[in-house]
């Protein structure tokens, strides 16, 4: 019985690494040049140092190497939104859409906007509210800020996931049962492209909770 | 369903008239719409919970108000055959409650207080997720630690507490690229 247990844990923890794998090569496999900027790896929403602020974060095009990370682009045809819904329905009431322009190499923002499209298809809404020119990889961060405070940086950062997937590895070809302590951070010295919005949270029309999901959407 | 037909035919309806009323114009942009490729609420959600590429992909194309009737079943089936014992977890969540939770991708944010994936204090359960939240350690003890957490100790925590680059206290917080 315990046996038994102890195998499905492993089986379990087995199906775990597969889809850490699956998550782990799409990065991998993601070339680290232009265009494949859809892949989205984190979502991250916290309190700002500004306790009066709400910070939103995506990260795309993960596991990029040091020396990859200069030639990774974002896409003009892909657009980064943060949805927030605003009364539990998991319907987005509020938009904030982020849409890289090649021409000038800035991260423009657009909302927090009500949609008039909402779900799987969008168009721009409203006019941009905050822009800042992409960072270039190994320039110090650079930020902008709009007229209604909003704060937007677009560019490459260290990856701030963290977890051991080298032993998940290890368990699912039956190498070992658990996990090592301490574990190894598989994704130290990785990075990643970081959208970073900062929002008065007077923007965001909220009672005391929002729901939020982030999308990348194509060009059609 | 029906509210929905209806929003849409409004939504077409606004955009017909705000079509028709640049119909003076010389040069009328014609509107660029963009088509969903990705999605994510909580980390890991999509690659742990489903089997096989054709769900993975439909859940990245699945409205947020639809993940439910769509894959809450699957998710709960999935649960178990991740934790054949799992009972309760340390949240008090049955089969249905966690697997009901997650199937909806969405993250809470707290507006008015703390933002947390878990910080230990039960009341400020996925009011948010700051860059510091061990997530993994968190999904890992609700699947596998039973109703005090202490069950399968092996596989609970990956024992990777911390990002390998301090966060900034100041925008934009993310560490600089290595």
């Amino acid at each position: 019985m315990k046996r038994n247990k102890i195998m499905l844990s492993i089986l379990a923890v087995a199906t775990l690494i597969t889809g850490g794998l699956i998550y782990a090569a799409d990065h991998i496999d993601a070339p680290a040049v232009t265009g494949q900027s859809s892949d989205i790896t984190d979502l991250y929403v916290f309190r700002a140092q500004d306790p009066n602020n709400l910070v939103f974060v995506a990260n795309t095009q993960g596991l990029l190497a040091p020396g990859a990370t200069a030639a990774a682009k974002f896409d003009a045809n892909t657009i980064i939104e943060f949805n927030i819904d605003n009364n539990a329905d998991n319907i987005e009431d509020l938009v904030i859409q982020c849409k890289y322009d090649a021409a000038s190499n800035m991260m423009q923002v657009y909302g927090p906007i009500l949609p008039s499209e909402k779900g799987l298809r969008s168009k721009l809404e409203g006019s941009v509210t905050a822009s800042a020119m992409v960072t270039p990889y190994g320039s110090a961060a650079i930020t902008g800020t709009g007229s209604t405070g909003i704060k937007v940086f677009a560019g490459p950062r260290d990856d701030p996931f963290f977890f051991d997937l080298t032993q998940y590895q290890k368990i699912l070809g039956g190498m070992a049962t658990g996990f090592n302590n301490p574990g190894t951070d598989t994704f130290a010295g990785s990075n990643v492209l970081s959208l970073v919005v900062e929002v008065p949270k007077t923007l965001l029309n909220s009672s005391g909770s929002i729901s939020v999901w982030v999308e990348t959407k194509k060009k059609i | 369903m029906k509210t929905a037909i209806k929003l849409i035919a409004i939504v077409l309806g606004s955009t017909l008239i705000a079509a028709s009323c640049k119909k003076g114009d010389d040069t009328p942009a014609p509107t660029v719409y963009y088509q969903q490729q990705d999605q994510m609420g909580r980390p890991a959600v999509n690659t742990v919970f489903n089997v096989g590429n054709s769900d993975k992909d439909a859940f990245n194309v699945t409205t947020p108000a639809n993940m439910n009737a769509a894959f809450q079943a699957k998710f709960q089936a999935r649960l178990l055959a991740l934790n054949a014992g799992y009972t309760t977890n340390a949240l008090g969540q049955t089969p249905a409650q966690l697997s009901g939770l997650l199937a909806t991708d969405v993250l809470g944010a707290s507006t008015t207080g703390v933002t947390t994936f878990f910080d230990g204090n039960p009341a400020n359960t996925l009011s948010g997720r700051t860059l510091a939240d061990d997530v993994i350690d968190v999904e890992l003890l609700l699947i596998f630690g039973g109703p005090t957490g202490a069950s399968n100790p092996g596989l609970t925590k990956d024992n990777v507490n911390a990002n390998d680059k301090p966060f900034s206290a100041t925008f934009p917080y993310l560490a600089a690229p290595f």
